[in-house]
Protein backbone atom coordinates (compact mmCIF):
# COMPACT_ATOMS: atom_id res chain seq x y z
CA UNK A 1 0.00 0.00 0.00
CA UNK A 2 3.12 2.62 0.88
CA UNK A 3 4.38 2.16 -2.75
CA UNK A 4 1.53 4.09 -3.67
CA UNK A 5 1.63 7.02 -1.14
CA UNK A 6 4.26 9.90 -1.21
CA UNK A 7 4.86 9.66 2.60
CA UNK A 8 6.65 11.95 5.53
CA UNK A 9 7.61 10.42 9.00
CA UNK A 10 8.23 13.15 11.36
CA UNK A 11 10.09 15.00 8.61
CA UNK A 12 11.56 18.37 9.41
CA UNK A 13 14.23 20.68 8.04
CA UNK A 14 15.79 23.74 9.52
CA UNK A 15 17.94 26.29 7.11
CA UNK A 16 20.50 26.70 10.02
CA UNK A 17 18.24 28.02 12.60
CA UNK A 18 15.35 29.27 10.55
CA UNK A 19 12.61 26.49 10.43
CA UNK A 20 11.73 25.02 7.28
CA UNK A 21 9.23 22.59 8.53
CA UNK A 22 8.58 20.65 11.47
CA UNK A 23 7.75 17.55 12.64
CA UNK A 24 5.37 16.49 9.20
CA UNK A 25 3.66 13.55 9.02
CA UNK A 26 1.89 13.01 5.95
CA UNK A 27 0.55 10.55 4.06
CA UNK A 28 -0.28 11.74 0.36
CA UNK A 29 -2.56 9.27 -1.90
CA UNK A 30 -3.29 9.66 -5.53
CA UNK A 31 -5.52 12.40 -6.98
CA UNK A 32 -5.25 15.97 -6.42
CA UNK A 33 -3.59 17.15 -3.70
CA UNK A 34 -2.75 21.17 -2.90
CA UNK A 35 -0.45 22.42 -0.69
CA UNK A 36 -2.16 25.57 0.71
CA UNK A 37 -0.38 28.32 2.95
CA UNK A 38 1.47 31.51 2.59
CA UNK A 39 4.74 32.21 2.08
CA UNK A 40 7.31 31.01 4.11
CA UNK A 41 5.08 28.45 5.49
CA UNK A 42 7.07 25.41 3.91
CA UNK A 43 4.83 25.03 0.65
CA UNK A 44 8.32 24.56 -1.20
CA UNK A 45 10.39 23.15 1.12
CA UNK A 46 7.88 20.02 1.37
CA UNK A 47 8.32 20.12 -2.95
CA UNK A 48 12.03 20.18 -2.82
CA UNK A 49 12.49 17.24 -0.19
CA UNK A 50 9.78 14.72 -1.91
CA UNK A 51 11.94 15.42 -4.93
CA UNK A 52 14.87 15.07 -3.34
CA UNK A 53 16.57 18.59 -4.06
CA UNK A 54 16.99 19.18 -0.18
CA UNK A 55 17.39 16.69 2.17
CA UNK A 56 15.42 15.95 5.59
CA UNK A 57 16.95 17.03 8.79
CA UNK A 58 15.13 14.25 10.55
CA UNK A 59 12.74 11.98 9.60
CA UNK A 60 12.02 9.69 6.55
CA UNK A 61 10.41 10.64 3.28
CA UNK A 62 8.94 7.84 0.20
CA UNK A 63 7.98 8.30 -2.59
CA UNK A 64 6.19 5.79 -3.88
CA UNK A 65 8.09 3.50 -1.70
CA UNK A 66 11.45 5.43 -2.94
CA UNK A 67 13.96 7.28 -0.77
CA UNK A 68 14.70 10.93 -2.63
CA UNK A 69 18.19 9.87 -1.77
CA UNK A 70 17.95 7.58 -4.78
CA UNK A 71 17.64 10.43 -7.78
CA UNK A 72 18.83 7.87 -10.36
CA UNK A 73 15.52 5.46 -9.32
CA UNK A 74 13.16 8.46 -7.87
CA UNK A 75 13.43 10.68 -10.76
CA UNK A 76 11.87 7.88 -13.35
CA UNK A 77 8.61 8.49 -10.95
CA UNK A 78 8.65 11.80 -10.45
CA UNK A 79 8.60 15.19 -12.40
CA UNK A 80 8.71 18.59 -10.94
CA UNK A 81 7.94 21.99 -12.48
CA UNK A 82 9.80 24.26 -9.88
CA UNK A 83 9.26 27.70 -9.38
CA UNK A 84 12.48 28.98 -10.60
CA UNK A 85 11.75 30.70 -13.56
CA UNK A 86 15.30 30.03 -14.76
CA UNK A 87 16.39 27.69 -18.10
CA UNK A 88 19.84 26.91 -19.78
CA UNK A 89 21.16 29.52 -21.40
CA UNK A 90 20.88 29.18 -25.29
CA UNK A 91 18.17 26.16 -26.16
CA UNK A 92 15.02 26.27 -27.56
CA UNK A 93 12.17 24.63 -26.10
CA UNK A 94 12.35 21.82 -27.97
CA UNK A 95 16.13 21.17 -27.25
CA UNK A 96 15.28 22.20 -23.42
CA UNK A 97 13.17 18.82 -23.45
CA UNK A 98 14.97 17.11 -25.92
CA UNK A 99 18.40 17.07 -23.85
CA UNK A 100 16.56 16.46 -20.70
CA UNK A 101 15.08 13.41 -21.81
CA UNK A 102 18.41 12.07 -23.64
CA UNK A 103 19.88 12.32 -19.58
CA UNK A 104 17.18 9.93 -19.06
CA UNK A 105 19.53 7.24 -21.28
CA UNK A 106 16.75 7.50 -23.67
CA UNK A 107 17.12 7.02 -28.01
CA UNK A 108 17.35 9.78 -30.19
CA UNK A 109 13.92 8.91 -31.65
CA UNK A 110 12.24 8.22 -28.67
CA UNK A 111 13.07 11.67 -27.03
CA UNK A 112 12.11 13.27 -30.37
CA UNK A 113 8.61 11.71 -29.67
CA UNK A 114 8.40 12.63 -26.11
CA UNK A 115 9.24 16.01 -26.51
CA UNK A 116 6.68 16.52 -29.37
CA UNK A 117 4.12 15.13 -27.43
CA UNK A 118 5.02 16.83 -24.11
CA UNK A 119 5.15 20.34 -25.51
CA UNK A 120 1.81 19.58 -28.18
CA UNK A 121 0.06 18.53 -24.30
CA UNK A 122 0.36 22.17 -23.47
CA UNK A 123 0.11 23.99 -26.85
CA UNK A 124 3.68 25.10 -27.57
CA UNK A 125 4.53 23.06 -30.31
CA UNK A 126 4.37 26.29 -32.78
CA UNK A 127 6.92 28.05 -30.28
CA UNK A 128 9.29 24.91 -30.14
CA UNK A 129 11.77 26.31 -32.08
CA UNK A 130 12.14 29.68 -30.82
CA UNK A 131 14.64 29.87 -27.61
CA UNK A 132 13.16 29.55 -24.63
CA UNK A 133 14.83 33.34 -23.70
CA UNK A 134 12.22 34.84 -26.18
CA UNK A 135 9.32 33.02 -24.58
CA UNK A 136 6.67 35.54 -22.41
CA UNK A 137 6.09 34.32 -18.86
CA UNK A 138 3.22 32.54 -19.76
CA UNK A 139 5.06 30.07 -22.31
CA UNK A 140 7.79 29.43 -19.85
CA UNK A 141 5.95 28.02 -17.58
CA UNK A 142 3.88 26.03 -19.97
CA UNK A 143 7.05 24.67 -21.45
CA UNK A 144 8.64 23.86 -17.69
CA UNK A 145 5.09 22.00 -16.87
CA UNK A 146 5.96 19.96 -20.32
CA UNK A 147 9.85 19.61 -19.08
CA UNK A 148 8.17 17.81 -15.78
CA UNK A 149 5.85 15.36 -18.00
CA UNK A 150 7.64 14.61 -20.47
CA UNK A 151 9.16 11.43 -19.41
CA UNK A 152 5.47 10.39 -17.92
CA UNK A 153 6.16 10.31 -14.03
CA UNK A 154 3.87 8.75 -11.88
CA UNK A 155 3.88 11.62 -9.32
CA UNK A 156 3.75 15.68 -10.80
CA UNK A 157 5.22 17.70 -8.43
CA UNK A 158 4.39 21.64 -9.68
CA UNK A 159 4.98 24.50 -7.43
CA UNK A 160 2.74 27.34 -8.40
CA UNK A 161 1.75 25.88 -11.93
CA UNK A 162 -1.10 28.29 -12.71
CA UNK A 163 1.37 31.66 -12.10
CA UNK A 164 1.30 33.94 -15.30
CA UNK A 165 -1.17 31.45 -17.46
CA UNK A 166 -3.91 33.56 -19.49
CA UNK A 167 -7.24 31.86 -18.83
CA UNK A 168 -7.36 29.71 -21.55
CA UNK A 169 -3.84 28.16 -21.08
CA UNK A 170 -4.83 27.81 -17.09
CA UNK A 171 -8.34 25.94 -17.88
CA UNK A 172 -5.94 23.75 -20.23
CA UNK A 173 -3.88 22.97 -17.13
CA UNK A 174 -6.20 22.17 -14.92
CA UNK A 175 -7.57 20.11 -17.56
CA UNK A 176 -4.36 18.11 -17.51
CA UNK A 177 -4.33 18.12 -13.91
CA UNK A 178 -7.49 16.78 -13.41
CA UNK A 179 -6.83 13.83 -16.55
CA UNK A 180 -3.96 12.92 -14.83
CA UNK A 181 -5.12 13.05 -10.92
CA UNK A 182 -8.36 10.50 -12.88
CA UNK A 183 -5.26 8.49 -14.18
CA UNK A 184 -4.69 7.02 -10.84
CA UNK A 185 -1.69 9.17 -10.78
CA UNK A 186 -0.47 12.12 -8.04
CA UNK A 187 -0.41 15.82 -9.11
CA UNK A 188 0.44 17.69 -5.71
CA UNK A 189 -0.25 21.49 -6.45
CA UNK A 190 0.75 24.14 -4.46
CA UNK A 191 -1.05 27.52 -5.47
CA UNK A 192 -2.16 30.78 -4.20
CA UNK A 193 -4.97 30.99 -6.79
CA UNK A 194 -7.42 29.78 -4.14
CA UNK A 195 -10.60 28.99 -5.79
CA UNK A 196 -8.81 27.02 -8.39
CA UNK A 197 -7.14 24.47 -6.09
CA UNK A 198 -10.47 24.55 -4.60
CA UNK A 199 -11.91 23.17 -8.03
CA UNK A 200 -9.77 20.71 -8.80
CA UNK A 201 -7.89 19.53 -5.51
CA UNK A 202 -9.17 15.82 -3.98
CA UNK A 203 -7.64 16.56 -1.55
CA UNK A 204 -5.44 19.99 0.48
CA UNK A 205 -2.76 20.43 3.59
CA UNK A 206 -2.75 23.51 4.94
CA UNK A 207 0.52 24.53 6.35
CA UNK A 208 1.63 27.58 8.68
CA UNK A 209 4.94 28.43 9.56
CA UNK A 210 6.40 25.02 8.92
CA UNK A 211 3.48 22.84 10.36
CA UNK A 212 0.50 20.76 8.50
CA UNK A 213 -2.69 22.60 10.09
CA UNK A 214 -5.12 20.55 8.51
CA UNK A 215 -4.75 17.79 5.63
CA UNK A 216 -7.54 15.71 3.82
CA UNK A 217 -10.60 16.80 1.75
CA UNK A 218 -11.91 20.31 1.35
CA UNK A 219 -15.23 19.20 2.86
CA UNK A 220 -13.58 16.21 5.55
CA UNK A 221 -10.99 19.36 6.80
CA UNK A 222 -13.96 21.61 7.05
CA UNK A 223 -15.54 19.76 9.10
CA UNK A 224 -12.56 19.24 11.63
CA UNK A 225 -12.71 22.76 12.53
CA UNK A 226 -16.17 21.29 14.88
CA UNK A 227 -15.51 25.41 17.19
CA UNK A 228 -16.03 27.36 14.30
CA UNK A 229 -19.52 27.70 12.56
CA UNK A 230 -20.37 26.49 9.75
CA UNK A 231 -22.56 29.21 6.99
CA UNK A 232 -24.87 27.95 4.84
CA UNK A 233 -26.98 29.80 2.90
CA UNK A 234 -30.71 29.22 2.04
CA UNK A 235 -32.90 30.40 -0.83
CA UNK A 236 -36.64 29.73 -0.11
CA UNK A 237 -39.47 32.00 -0.01
CA UNK A 238 -39.75 32.61 3.73
CA UNK A 239 -36.41 33.68 5.52
CA UNK A 240 -37.94 35.76 8.19
CA UNK A 241 -40.05 32.85 9.21
CA UNK A 242 -37.17 30.51 9.05
CA UNK A 243 -35.27 32.74 10.95
CA UNK A 244 -37.28 32.99 13.30
CA UNK A 245 -37.63 28.97 13.78
CA UNK A 246 -34.05 28.81 13.64
CA UNK A 247 -33.46 30.88 16.45
CA UNK A 248 -34.66 28.62 18.87
CA UNK A 249 -32.02 26.23 18.83
CA UNK A 250 -28.61 26.57 20.58
CA UNK A 251 -26.86 25.71 17.82
CA UNK A 252 -27.27 28.90 15.81
CA UNK A 253 -25.33 31.24 15.90
CA UNK A 254 -26.31 34.26 13.47
CA UNK A 255 -28.68 34.75 10.59
CA UNK A 256 -28.57 37.19 7.99
CA UNK A 257 -31.57 37.81 5.95
CA UNK A 258 -30.61 39.14 2.15
CA UNK A 259 -31.19 42.29 0.06
CA UNK A 260 -33.95 40.51 -1.88
CA UNK A 261 -35.74 38.74 0.37
CA UNK A 262 -35.24 35.58 -0.66
CA UNK A 263 -32.14 34.19 0.82
CA UNK A 264 -30.73 33.76 4.63
CA UNK A 265 -27.09 33.37 5.31
CA UNK A 266 -26.71 31.26 8.69
CA UNK A 267 -23.64 30.67 11.12
CA UNK A 268 -24.54 26.79 13.19
CA UNK A 269 -22.19 24.93 14.83
CA UNK A 270 -23.83 21.63 14.39
CA UNK A 271 -24.70 21.68 10.51
CA UNK A 272 -26.16 17.68 10.77
CA UNK A 273 -28.40 19.31 13.58
CA UNK A 274 -29.88 22.42 10.99
CA UNK A 275 -30.32 20.28 8.06
CA UNK A 276 -32.79 17.89 10.30
CA UNK A 277 -34.31 20.66 11.91
CA UNK A 278 -35.03 22.30 8.05
CA UNK A 279 -36.72 19.19 6.91
CA UNK A 280 -38.54 19.53 9.79
CA UNK A 281 -39.72 23.10 8.94
CA UNK A 282 -40.31 22.17 5.37
CA UNK A 283 -42.90 19.88 6.24
CA UNK A 284 -44.37 21.63 9.04
CA UNK A 285 -45.11 25.35 7.23
CA UNK A 286 -44.48 24.30 3.90
CA UNK A 287 -41.65 26.07 3.47
CA UNK A 288 -40.03 26.65 -0.37
CA UNK A 289 -36.79 26.06 -0.99
CA UNK A 290 -34.93 26.62 -3.95
CA UNK A 291 -31.54 26.50 -3.55
CA UNK A 292 -28.84 25.05 -0.21
CA UNK A 293 -24.78 25.28 -0.18
CA UNK A 294 -21.99 25.73 2.08
CA UNK A 295 -21.01 29.31 1.97
CA UNK A 296 -17.26 28.40 3.07
CA UNK A 297 -16.35 24.91 2.38
CA UNK A 298 -13.89 26.05 0.40
CA UNK A 299 -9.83 26.27 0.72
CA UNK A 300 -9.62 29.82 1.96
CA UNK A 301 -12.53 29.79 4.50
CA UNK A 302 -11.71 26.98 5.95
CA UNK A 303 -7.87 28.27 6.00
CA UNK A 304 -8.63 31.96 7.33
CA UNK A 305 -10.41 29.76 10.57
CA UNK A 306 -7.47 27.50 11.32
CA UNK A 307 -4.78 30.23 10.90
CA UNK A 308 -6.80 33.55 11.56
CA UNK A 309 -6.02 36.26 10.57
CA UNK A 310 -2.71 36.77 10.49
CA UNK A 311 -2.55 34.03 7.46
CA UNK A 312 -3.85 35.97 5.02
CA UNK A 313 -3.19 34.73 1.74
CA UNK B 1 9.81 3.09 -20.08
CA UNK B 2 11.95 2.15 -23.11
CA UNK B 3 15.87 3.00 -23.30
CA UNK B 4 17.08 2.04 -26.55
CA UNK B 5 20.12 3.22 -28.37
CA UNK B 6 23.65 1.78 -27.83
CA UNK B 7 25.82 1.26 -24.79
CA UNK B 8 25.18 0.99 -21.22
CA UNK B 9 22.89 3.58 -19.65
CA UNK B 10 25.73 5.20 -17.80
CA UNK B 11 27.68 5.77 -20.95
CA UNK B 12 24.51 7.68 -23.01
CA UNK B 13 23.61 9.23 -19.64
CA UNK B 14 27.34 11.05 -19.53
CA UNK B 15 27.31 11.09 -23.42
CA UNK B 16 24.24 13.33 -23.00
CA UNK B 17 25.06 15.70 -19.98
CA UNK B 18 28.86 16.22 -22.23
CA UNK B 19 26.95 16.97 -25.28
CA UNK B 20 24.41 19.42 -24.02
CA UNK B 21 27.75 21.24 -21.69
CA UNK B 22 29.42 21.31 -25.12
CA UNK B 23 26.67 22.85 -27.11
CA UNK B 24 26.56 25.45 -23.76
CA UNK B 25 29.57 25.94 -23.24
CA UNK B 26 31.73 26.32 -26.55
CA UNK B 27 31.50 30.03 -27.86
CA UNK B 28 29.29 31.02 -25.31
CA UNK B 29 29.21 34.46 -24.93
CA UNK B 30 29.99 34.63 -21.58
CA UNK B 31 33.19 32.75 -22.09
CA UNK B 32 34.96 35.78 -24.18
CA UNK B 33 37.54 36.23 -22.00
CA UNK B 34 38.54 32.32 -21.92
CA UNK B 35 38.94 32.30 -25.77
CA UNK B 36 40.50 35.75 -25.66
CA UNK B 37 43.29 33.91 -23.39
CA UNK B 38 43.84 31.24 -25.82
CA UNK B 39 43.93 33.34 -28.62
CA UNK B 40 46.70 35.83 -27.01
CA UNK B 41 49.74 34.02 -27.26
CA UNK B 42 49.01 33.07 -30.80
CA UNK B 43 48.58 36.78 -31.45
CA UNK B 44 51.66 37.46 -29.88
CA UNK B 45 53.27 34.53 -32.24
CA UNK B 46 51.35 35.78 -35.18
CA UNK B 47 52.95 39.77 -34.38
CA UNK B 48 56.19 38.13 -34.08
CA UNK B 49 56.49 36.54 -37.10
CA UNK B 50 54.83 39.55 -39.48
CA UNK B 51 57.61 41.51 -37.60
CA UNK B 52 60.01 39.67 -38.39
CA UNK B 53 59.03 38.99 -41.95
CA UNK B 54 59.69 42.52 -42.31
CA UNK B 55 62.96 42.79 -41.01
CA UNK B 56 64.93 40.03 -42.13
CA UNK B 57 65.08 36.72 -41.05
CA UNK B 58 67.18 35.81 -38.63
CA UNK B 59 68.71 39.24 -38.48
CA UNK B 60 67.76 39.96 -35.08
CA UNK B 61 68.23 36.27 -33.63
CA UNK B 62 69.00 32.53 -33.78
CA UNK B 63 66.41 30.18 -33.79
CA UNK B 64 67.82 28.85 -30.77
CA UNK B 65 66.12 31.91 -29.24
CA UNK B 66 63.00 31.37 -30.72
CA UNK B 67 62.76 28.40 -28.59
CA UNK B 68 63.76 29.77 -25.38
CA UNK B 69 61.29 32.87 -26.16
CA UNK B 70 58.46 30.06 -26.37
CA UNK B 71 59.72 28.08 -23.60
CA UNK B 72 59.27 31.65 -21.25
CA UNK B 73 55.78 31.88 -22.78
CA UNK B 74 54.81 28.82 -22.09
CA UNK B 75 55.68 28.95 -19.08
CA UNK B 76 54.85 32.03 -17.54
CA UNK B 77 51.69 33.37 -20.13
CA UNK B 78 50.07 29.87 -20.71
CA UNK B 79 50.43 27.66 -17.52
CA UNK B 80 50.15 31.08 -14.87
CA UNK B 81 47.87 32.63 -16.84
CA UNK B 82 46.02 31.28 -19.99
CA UNK B 83 46.06 27.58 -18.79
CA UNK B 84 45.08 28.87 -15.06
CA UNK B 85 42.29 31.38 -15.84
CA UNK B 86 41.14 30.11 -18.52
CA UNK B 87 40.20 26.55 -16.61
CA UNK B 88 38.96 28.34 -13.65
CA UNK B 89 36.56 30.15 -16.01
CA UNK B 90 35.12 26.64 -17.60
CA UNK B 91 35.80 24.58 -14.60
CA UNK B 92 34.22 26.35 -11.42
CA UNK B 93 31.21 27.12 -13.92
CA UNK B 94 30.34 24.14 -14.48
CA UNK B 95 28.10 23.98 -10.82
CA UNK B 96 28.89 27.17 -9.97
CA UNK B 97 27.02 28.96 -12.93
CA UNK B 98 23.71 26.82 -12.69
CA UNK B 99 23.66 27.29 -8.92
CA UNK B 100 23.94 31.22 -9.96
CA UNK B 101 21.48 30.75 -13.08
CA UNK B 102 19.26 28.61 -10.88
CA UNK B 103 18.89 25.73 -13.52
CA UNK B 104 21.06 22.82 -11.94
CA UNK B 105 17.70 21.80 -10.80
CA UNK B 106 16.69 20.82 -13.99
CA UNK B 107 19.73 18.77 -13.96
CA UNK B 108 19.15 17.02 -10.35
CA UNK B 109 15.76 15.71 -11.62
CA UNK B 110 17.24 13.57 -13.60
CA UNK B 111 17.37 10.00 -13.06
CA UNK B 112 20.81 9.67 -13.16
CA UNK B 113 24.00 8.97 -10.32
CA UNK B 114 24.79 12.78 -9.73
CA UNK B 115 28.76 11.28 -9.85
CA UNK B 116 28.21 10.54 -13.66
CA UNK B 117 26.46 14.08 -14.00
CA UNK B 118 29.87 15.28 -12.39
CA UNK B 119 31.73 13.20 -15.15
CA UNK B 120 30.27 14.74 -17.58
CA UNK B 121 30.29 18.20 -16.79
CA UNK B 122 33.87 17.72 -16.12
CA UNK B 123 34.66 15.75 -19.38
CA UNK B 124 32.95 18.36 -20.93
CA UNK B 125 34.74 21.38 -19.53
CA UNK B 126 38.12 19.62 -20.57
CA UNK B 127 37.33 18.85 -23.98
CA UNK B 128 36.67 22.64 -24.35
CA UNK B 129 39.75 23.44 -22.66
CA UNK B 130 41.74 20.82 -24.67
CA UNK B 131 40.78 22.34 -27.86
CA UNK B 132 41.04 25.85 -26.81
CA UNK B 133 44.38 25.59 -25.00
CA UNK B 134 46.19 22.50 -26.64
CA UNK B 135 45.21 24.26 -29.85
CA UNK B 136 46.66 27.48 -29.11
CA UNK B 137 49.68 25.77 -27.92
CA UNK B 138 50.19 23.96 -31.40
CA UNK B 139 49.21 27.12 -33.10
CA UNK B 140 52.00 29.65 -30.82
CA UNK B 141 54.80 27.08 -31.28
CA UNK B 142 54.22 26.54 -34.81
CA UNK B 143 53.93 30.23 -35.83
CA UNK B 144 56.82 31.32 -33.19
CA UNK B 145 59.91 30.07 -36.15
CA UNK B 146 58.23 30.10 -39.35
CA UNK B 147 60.53 33.19 -40.52
CA UNK B 148 63.24 31.29 -40.14
CA UNK B 149 61.61 29.41 -43.27
CA UNK B 150 63.47 25.87 -44.28
CA UNK B 151 65.33 26.12 -41.54
CA UNK B 152 62.23 25.91 -39.22
CA UNK B 153 60.70 23.51 -40.87
CA UNK B 154 64.13 21.67 -40.66
CA UNK B 155 64.05 22.36 -37.12
CA UNK B 156 60.36 20.66 -36.73
CA UNK B 157 60.76 17.57 -38.90
CA UNK B 158 64.82 16.59 -38.73
CA UNK B 159 65.43 18.69 -35.10
CA UNK B 160 63.99 18.10 -31.81
CA UNK B 161 60.85 20.85 -33.02
CA UNK B 162 58.18 17.96 -33.37
CA UNK B 163 59.20 16.24 -30.59
CA UNK B 164 58.90 19.52 -28.32
CA UNK B 165 55.58 20.23 -29.34
CA UNK B 166 54.42 16.84 -28.73
CA UNK B 167 55.92 17.67 -24.79
CA UNK B 168 54.32 21.51 -24.60
CA UNK B 169 51.11 19.72 -25.84
CA UNK B 170 50.99 17.29 -23.40
CA UNK B 171 51.68 19.75 -20.91
CA UNK B 172 48.69 22.41 -22.12
CA UNK B 173 46.46 19.02 -21.72
CA UNK B 174 48.01 17.68 -18.27
CA UNK B 175 47.46 21.70 -16.84
CA UNK B 176 43.95 20.90 -18.49
CA UNK B 177 43.34 17.84 -16.66
CA UNK B 178 44.96 18.96 -13.48
CA UNK B 179 43.58 22.85 -12.95
CA UNK B 180 40.34 21.20 -14.51
CA UNK B 181 39.78 18.77 -11.96
CA UNK B 182 41.06 21.40 -8.74
CA UNK B 183 38.41 24.31 -10.24
CA UNK B 184 35.64 21.57 -10.88
CA UNK B 185 35.99 20.80 -6.90
CA UNK B 186 36.29 24.77 -6.04
CA UNK B 187 33.23 25.44 -7.73
CA UNK B 188 31.18 22.66 -5.94
CA UNK B 189 32.06 23.86 -2.65
CA UNK B 190 32.93 27.25 -2.75
CA UNK B 191 29.54 30.15 -3.16
CA UNK B 192 32.70 32.38 -4.86
CA UNK B 193 35.50 30.46 -6.77
CA UNK B 194 37.94 33.71 -6.93
CA UNK B 195 38.70 33.04 -3.15
CA UNK B 196 40.37 29.89 -3.50
CA UNK B 197 41.42 30.86 -7.04
CA UNK B 198 43.46 33.80 -5.48
CA UNK B 199 44.95 31.02 -3.19
CA UNK B 200 46.01 28.05 -5.40
CA UNK B 201 47.14 31.23 -7.92
CA UNK B 202 49.65 32.58 -5.09
CA UNK B 203 50.43 28.90 -4.41
CA UNK B 204 51.56 28.13 -7.92
CA UNK B 205 53.60 31.05 -8.67
CA UNK B 206 55.21 30.74 -5.01
CA UNK B 207 56.69 27.16 -5.82
CA UNK B 208 60.36 28.20 -7.40
CA UNK B 209 61.01 30.02 -4.02
CA UNK B 210 59.75 27.22 -1.57
CA UNK B 211 61.59 24.30 -0.28
CA UNK B 212 62.05 21.37 -2.10
CA UNK B 213 59.10 19.24 0.17
CA UNK B 214 57.11 22.54 -0.54
CA UNK B 215 56.90 22.18 -4.33
CA UNK B 216 56.04 18.83 -4.77
CA UNK B 217 52.54 20.25 -3.16
CA UNK B 218 51.09 21.65 -6.50
CA UNK B 219 50.63 21.50 -10.36
CA UNK B 220 53.38 23.75 -11.69
CA UNK B 221 56.12 22.08 -10.09
CA UNK B 222 55.40 18.98 -12.13
CA UNK B 223 54.37 20.49 -15.35
CA UNK B 224 57.32 22.43 -15.43
CA UNK B 225 59.66 19.03 -15.01
CA UNK B 226 57.76 18.31 -18.18
CA UNK B 227 58.74 20.95 -20.17
CA UNK B 228 61.69 20.23 -23.10
CA UNK B 229 63.43 23.47 -22.51
CA UNK B 230 64.33 25.58 -19.65
CA UNK B 231 63.76 28.63 -18.95
CA UNK B 232 66.63 30.60 -17.24
CA UNK B 233 65.77 32.82 -13.91
CA UNK B 234 67.10 36.07 -14.43
CA UNK B 235 68.38 38.14 -12.08
CA UNK B 236 67.19 39.39 -8.82
CA UNK B 237 64.93 36.29 -8.67
CA UNK B 238 67.56 33.92 -9.74
CA UNK B 239 69.36 34.27 -6.14
CA UNK B 240 65.87 33.62 -5.00
CA UNK B 241 65.19 30.61 -6.62
CA UNK B 242 65.39 27.13 -4.41
CA UNK B 243 66.03 24.08 -6.64
CA UNK B 244 65.07 20.98 -5.96
CA UNK B 245 65.63 17.44 -8.04
CA UNK B 246 63.22 17.36 -11.47
CA UNK B 247 60.77 14.62 -10.79
CA UNK B 248 60.91 11.54 -13.78
CA UNK B 249 58.46 12.02 -16.62
CA UNK B 250 56.12 9.01 -15.48
CA UNK B 251 56.07 10.39 -11.90
CA UNK B 252 54.79 13.61 -12.61
CA UNK B 253 52.40 12.09 -15.29
CA UNK B 254 50.77 9.61 -13.61
CA UNK B 255 50.97 11.91 -10.74
CA UNK B 256 49.32 14.45 -11.79
CA UNK B 257 47.05 12.08 -13.73
CA UNK B 258 46.35 10.56 -10.35
CA UNK B 259 45.67 13.26 -8.38
CA UNK B 260 43.36 14.51 -10.83
CA UNK B 261 41.41 11.31 -10.57
CA UNK B 262 41.17 11.80 -6.89
CA UNK B 263 39.74 15.32 -6.70
CA UNK B 264 37.44 14.47 -9.87
CA UNK B 265 36.04 11.22 -7.71
CA UNK B 266 35.82 13.31 -4.70
CA UNK B 267 33.84 16.51 -6.49
CA UNK B 268 31.66 13.43 -7.92
CA UNK B 269 31.07 11.51 -4.16
CA UNK B 270 30.00 15.28 -3.40
CA UNK B 271 28.11 15.93 -6.06
CA UNK B 272 25.74 13.29 -4.39
CA UNK B 273 25.51 15.13 -1.30
CA UNK B 274 24.37 18.58 -2.72
CA UNK B 275 20.99 20.59 -2.46
CA UNK B 276 19.72 22.87 -4.73
CA UNK B 277 20.09 26.07 -2.33
CA UNK B 278 19.60 29.15 -4.80
CA UNK B 279 19.89 31.23 -1.96
CA UNK B 280 16.14 32.18 -1.80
Amino acid sequence: MSDSLVTFANVSRFYGEVLGINKVNLSIPPGITSLVGPNGSGKTTLMNLMTGLIRPTQGEIKVLGIAPDHPERLCTVIGYCAQFDAFPKGLTGHQFLYWFLRMHGMSHEECDRRTAAALERVSMTAAAGRPVAAYSKGMRQRVKLAQAIAHDPQVLVLDEPLNGLDPMARAETIALFREWGQNGRHVIVSSHILHEVDQISDQVILLSQGYVVAEGAIQGVRDEVKEQPMQILVRCNDPGGLAARLFLQDHMVEAKISRDRKGLLLRTTDADRFYLLLNQVILDSGLEVESIAPADDDVNSVYQYLIGEGGTL
Amino acid sequence: MTRLGNGPLWLRQIAAVLRLEMKKTFFSKRGWWIYCLAAGPVAITLLHWLFELRARAGANHRLGDDSIAFAALFQFFYLRATIFFGCMGIFSNLFRGEMLEKTLHYYYLVPMRRELLAIGKYLAGLSVALVLFVGSTAAAFLTIGRHFGPAWTDYLYHGPGLSQLGSYMLVAALASIGYGAVFLLCGLFFRNPMIPAAVVFVWENLNPFLPPMLKKISVIFYLRSLCPVEVPVPPPFSVMVIDADPTPAWIAVFGLLAVSLILLAYTAVSARQTEINYGE
